[in-house]
């Protein structure tokens, strides 16, 4: 059961109910695959996308389709053309008429939670600027729980701990379940202090660490992050550092045999290609299982207004 | 005592706000939106650096004819925690309270992210959750981004 009739931020999620999303995506995945079922049939889903995501938009797409509904799509141009001229307040108010949900991704953050306030149908956040992207970090848990495990879990998070927001929400959620973190990234691109003293209050065991050789051997997941080239003042510094934290074969020679590797995609090159058909890689099904996670929450949200 | 009366007459009824911290009565009168509210009629007076051995100097505003609101006053606490708050009934004080900021702030502070949703024309007033009152910690409840210095350059 979702305690929520909106989807905004994961760290609005109880463990408890991250668990029970977490079945009923298991739950769903042969539907996924292409199996029939019509749950939600006659329900249209909007998708109000004010800035380009290809993975996302498709994901909710396929996730609505699989379950028998269908979606109606704000183009590229029109969404410009509507940001300019009218309140998402506004926006919202009429597509939320048509549909029987929303999801929204907008470039301001808490646009979601705005988009909430006056929508009368559920809104998911499908990512807000610098903000959340709640169905990001639950295919994230929904990939570890699968690929790996959630209790006793040792996980490093690489890379861009600074500005990526997949890693923030992801960090939070983890420590939920007391994973044991370990941090790596270089010294500029830290996880914010902030964050840190939050995590360590809610019961994650951190370590924090520029060097990714040394934790290579000691975990259950690498979660790699794009490291962008615009956040160093000069391409040396950038091209060094990027290529300290590129995984191939021959830096897993020394990793556990049942390390799994994830990444939000796209990536760059942060993962060698050579990596992708080693047992290690699992960042391809982390994309498909974007579609399960999406529909659990799209059938669990979308059947309780039905009572 | 009887010196500081000189300054300022005492009011026959209304509202008398005391310890606020020196130099901060402007902004007690922008956050109670004072001369919206009370109409061009009302007699505001605000007494500035009055020597005080609680805070060293201290401001004292006082509004005629208007028992302020706890709902109403509650929100200087953003700039004036230890702030009290004196009911004036025919000279006598009737009631005397302190200031306690209350959960969530309404329209009185905006975020400092200029990218959050509340600082763009939308049709909403930004709302700041209090997640500390002393000092006061404040977080946007639609960005989540707390603001804890600097507040009284974030007042509307
Ligand atoms: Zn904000």
């Amino acid at each position: 059961m979702l305690k929520r009739r909106h989807v905004l931020s994961s760290r609005d999620f109880s463990r408890e109910e991250i668990d029970s999303v977490l079945k009923t995506a298991e739950s769903l995945e042969p539907y996924a695959r292409g199996r029939r079922a019509g749950w939600l049939e006659g329900k249209i889903l909007a998708l109000l996308f004010f800035e380009p995501s290809t993975r996302t938009r498709m994901s909710f797409e396929t996730a609505m389709k699989r379950m028998g509904g269908s979606t109606i799509n704000l183009g590229s141009s029109e969404a410009s053309s509507i940001s300019k001229g009218e309140t998402l307040a506004d926006t919202v108010r009429v597509m939320g008429s048509y549909a029987d949900a929303i999801v929204i991704r907008h470039p301001k953050e808490g646009s979601a939670r705005l988009a909430a306030e006056f929508s009368p149908v559920p809104v998911l956040n499908g990512g807000d600027g610098a903000g959340h992207h709640p169905t990001q970090t639950l295919l994230d848990l929904y990939t570890i729980k699968k690929e790996s495990h959630l209790d006793d879990l040792s996980i490093a998070l690489v890379g861009d701990l600074k500005y990526g927001r997949t890693v923030h929400s992801l960090a939070y959620a983890l420590a939920l379940y007391g994973a044991e973190i370990t941090l790596v990234s270089p010294p500029s691109l830290r996880l914010p202090d902030q964050i840190i003293s939050d995590l360590s209050r809610s019961g994650a065991k951190l370590v924090e660490t520029s060097d990714l050789s040394e934790v290579v051997g000691d975990v259950d997941v690498l979660y790699v992050t794009r490291i962008q080239r615009e956040r160093f003042p000069d391409l040396v510094e950038y091209s060094k550092v990027a290529r300290s934290y590129r995984i191939t074969p021959e830096f897993l020679e020394r990793a556990r045999s049942g390390l799994k590797i994830m990444h939000p995609l796209p990536r760059v090159d942060e993962i060698s290609p050579a990596v992708d058909d080693t047992p290690h890689a699992v960042y391809f099904r982390q994309s498909f299982y974007g579609v399960p996670v999406r529909m659990a929450l799209l059938k669990m949200l979308l059947e309780a207004g039905q009572e | 005592m009887a010196e500081k009366e000189l300054k300022v007459r005492p009011i026959r009824n209304g509202t008398v706000i005391d310890h606020i911290p020196g130099g901060q009565a402007l902004n007690v009168l922008k956050i109670l939106g004072i001369s919206r509210t009370t109409g061009a009629g009302a007699t505001v007076s605000v007494l500035m650096n009055v020597d005080s051995p609680k805070l060293g100097k201290k401001d004292i505003v006082k509004v005629e004819d208007r028992e302020l609101l706890s709902e109403e006053v509650d929100k200087i606490a953003l700039i004036a925690p230890g702030a009290t708050i004196n009911i004036v009934r025919d000279f006598e004080v009737a009631e005397k309270y302190v200031v306690d900021l209350p959960d969530l702030i309404v329209g009185v502070v905006r975020c400092q992210n200029p990218n959050c949703i509340s600082n763009s024309s939308e049709p909403i007033r930004p709302q700041m959750q209090v997640r500390e009152k002393r000092p006061v910690q404040l977080r946007c409840m639609y960005c989540d981004l707390p603001l804890t210095e600097r507040i009284a350059d974030f007042l509307i």
